[in-house]
């Protein structure tokens, strides 16, 4: 059973999901982060594949992406050092990014080697839903890759239910209509938004993703869904001086409040 | 031959609507609705009476005489500099402001490079008492001085853009970034043919007006509708999809696209898509585009602020790759050379980016009875500190 599919039916609640940019803060950061995130509690992880444009996204990532390509991190690159991974961290691991590096890496490509890898899923937010079902979704599906969709406040029910009804990992729910970035708390519009999303009672479970940086926001997203998605904050507190896995312990702990 | 976009928004395989969820919705409503509102009568009404009070439209149709002399050919100037604020970009903007007034939006944000964009959003967004905020990357905001205090003067705020390369490419993701964070009360007006569909195909449409009146006054003039040229710059393409749009299917006319060849094409420096880039998406639509071989966008270069683009729109790509047009280049020089040329035998100040069409004038031979069209975009105030700084430097 794909790792995701298994957490899911393992943990139905409060589960922490940890985006990092790939090649950030260092080139070969990657692989001691998120042996670091499995070991301080995170259930999943999203490794971001950094693009010069990254239009979903706000500050913080777009710095660390234009950093990691400083440093020279490429999909290649990527892969490398992802090999091994598997020997030391069991949880489900996912790559996002956006189109046209994957492009042009070439899609079969692309999911071959995330298949080598031991990846789970693929999150690319300019993908289209339709071109996904066309052209993509058999492969995909031919190297055991859960494709994850987005969903907005502004998305229509009847389209809820066509991504609820073509996803077989989760949904990956932004919580308003933004770019990544850390926010203060939820506004009630946002709380309505998780709320009517609950009671749709999708046949996939659910991770709440952008604005999420506290143990707060990490508890009230968790009261409406499965779990929650942590990138710009998490990208945050790699800045800086000291120990790396000391920071991303004392994270992952601060979130949790264990 | 079909040079329409498909229902997907697709010209061939390039196009569509690359657009992260956030962006559906909006996007979608603008599918939905743009060729309805724009077949809709009172819409053209609406339209066609601000290009021509407001706009200044029909802009003339020149026959340039002491440039025709000096080339041995007869050069046309389809004059787009006399537009009400000086480019052709406001023949977007109008038709996109009235289009964003009955999808009920309130407020505008648009991308600039030159500034002429950005000035021509603003200019409309007075005229119609519309919020308006422009990106702008914080480089050309200092290379393109006037039109930034332009921008402020029409009463829209000009938000400086510093990541990337700080130009037009960072200032349209920034734009794009801006809506995702309000999508409902916001339109973009995007400023060339670029961007997810239906943008390539509204843009242009907006835009054919420029080949809708050369047809006329070329047969008013000439008595034959037919041009054996229509020369255009391309930065993204509005100007010369305009100019193009009304000959697309008459093969007997020559379409001619000049990119900005910068510093030159083997240099590394330069905005020429055709020529240095290969398939890839960016912006929501996929097209020609400078990248490395990993994907990551190449950051372009050109004298020109205008041109100063990675991409280019989805139809040039597709009319690139069936033949249909030629796509050329010119330096920063040569661009130089033929903004002096124009100005000293005919008194006319081109843009920067216009100049760029005009130099295809030296690079090829044609025949003295070839009727050419130059679509002369933009006129030149705001490169004013530009060419003076170049005053010396050029010779004839
Ligand atoms: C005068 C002028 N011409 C041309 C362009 C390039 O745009 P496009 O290729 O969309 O016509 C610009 C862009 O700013 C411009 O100001």
């Amino acid at each position: 059973m794909n790792r995701i599919n298994k957490l899911f039916q393992q943990k139905q609640g409060n589960i922490l999901s940890v985006y990092c940019t790939a090649g950030y803060p260092l080139l070969d950061s990657t692989a001691f982060i998120i042996k670091a995130l499995a070991k301080a509690g995170a259930d999943m992880i999203e490794i971001g594949i950094p693009f010069s444009d990254p239009m979903a996204d706000g500050p913080v990532i777009q710095k660390s992406s234009d950093r990691a390509l400083k440093n020279g991190m490429t999909l290649n690159l990527l892969f490398e050092q992802l090999i091994d991974l598997r020997k030391e961290v069991t949880i489900p691991l996912i790559m996002m990014g956006y189109l046209n590096p994957v492009m042009q890496f070439g899609m079969e490509n692309f999911c071959l080697r995330c298949s080598e890898a031991g990846i789970d899923g693929v999150i690319l937010p300019d993908l289209p839903l339709d071109l996904y079902l066309e052209e993509y979704k058999s492969v995909f599906a031919k190297y055991h890759l859960k494709f994850v969709f987005l969903i907005s406040p502004q998305t229509a029910e009847n389209r809820i239910r066509l991504i609820d009804k073509v996803s077989n990992g989760f949904i990956y729910m932004v919580s308003a209509s933004s770019t990544t970035g850390v926010r203060k708390g939820f506004s009630t519009a946002q709380i309505d938004y998780f709320e009517r999303i609950d009671n749709m009672k999708l046949r996939n479970p659910r991770l709440i993703g952008f604005g999420i940086s506290s143990h707060d926001t990490f508890s009230v997203a968790c009261r409406y869904a499965q779990g929650a998605i942590i990138g710009s904050a998490f990208v945050k507190a790699l800045h800086g001086v000291g120990d790396p896995e000391e920071k991303i312990r004392k994270f992952c702990h601060r979130i949790l409040k264990k | 031959m079909n040079y329409e976009v498909n229902k997907k928004g697709f010209y061939g395989e390039y196009g569509g609507a690359f657009i992260p969820e956030m962006l559906y919705p909006n996007v979608r409503e603008l599918q939905h609705h743009y060729l309805t509102i724009l077949k809709d009568n009172d819409f053209q009404q609406e339209f066609r009476k601000l290009l021509k009070d407001y706009v200044g439209r029909p802009t003339p149709l020149y026959y340039a005489k002491r440039l025709s002399d000096y080339y041995k050919t007869q050069v046309y100037l389809k004059r787009e500099d006399l537009t009400h604020t000086g480019a052709h970009k406001i023949n977007n903007t109008i038709g996109q402001i009235i289009i964003a007034r009955r999808l009920g939006k309130t407020r505008i944000i648009a991308e600039t490079g030159a500034g002429q964009h950005g000035v021509a959003t603003a200019t409309v967004c007075a005229l119609m008492g519309l919020k308006c905020v422009v990106y702008m990357g914080k480089l050309d905001v200092e290379r393109q001085a006037p039109n930034v205090l332009r921008m402020k003067m029409l009463g829209a705020e000009v938000v400086p853009v510093y990541s990337g390369n700080m130009t037009l490419k960072d200032a349209t993701n920034e734009a794009i970034r801006d809506w995702i964070n309000n999508p409902v009360d916001t339109h973009y007006i995007i400023g060339s043919v670029v961007g997810p569909h239906p943008y390539p195909d509204l843009v242009t449409r907006l835009q054919s007006i420029i080949s809708e009146e050369i047809r006329w006054q070329l047969k008013e003039q000439t008595g034959n509708e037919n041009p054996d040229y229509i020369i255009a710059c391309v930065g993204g393409g509005s100007n010369a999809a305009g100019a193009f749009y009304h000959y697309l299917d008459n093969e007997d006319v020559k379409l001619i696209a000049v990119e900005a060849g910068g510093k030159g094409i083997d240099s590394g420096e330069s905005a020429a898509t055709m020529v240095t880039g290969r398939p890839g998406i960016l912006h929501g639509c996929r097209s020609m585009l400078m990248q490395t071989d990993d994907g990551q966008i190449i950051e372009p270069y050109s004298l020109s602020a205008g041109l100063d683009y990675p991409g280019i729109g989805p139809i040039h790509s597709y009319l690139y790759k069936i033949g249909r047009a030629v796509f050329e280049n010119a330096t920063d020089e040569e661009a130089l050379t033929a903004a002096y040329r124009l100005t000293r035998l005919e008194g006319i100040i081109p843009a920067l980016e216009s100049a760029h069409a005009l130099a295809f004038l030296d690079k090829y031979t044609f025949k003295p009875e070839d009727v050419v069209i130059i679509n002369l975009s933009g006129r030149g105030d705001k490169d004013m500190a530009t060419y003076i700084k170049y005053m010396e430097e050029i010779k004839d």
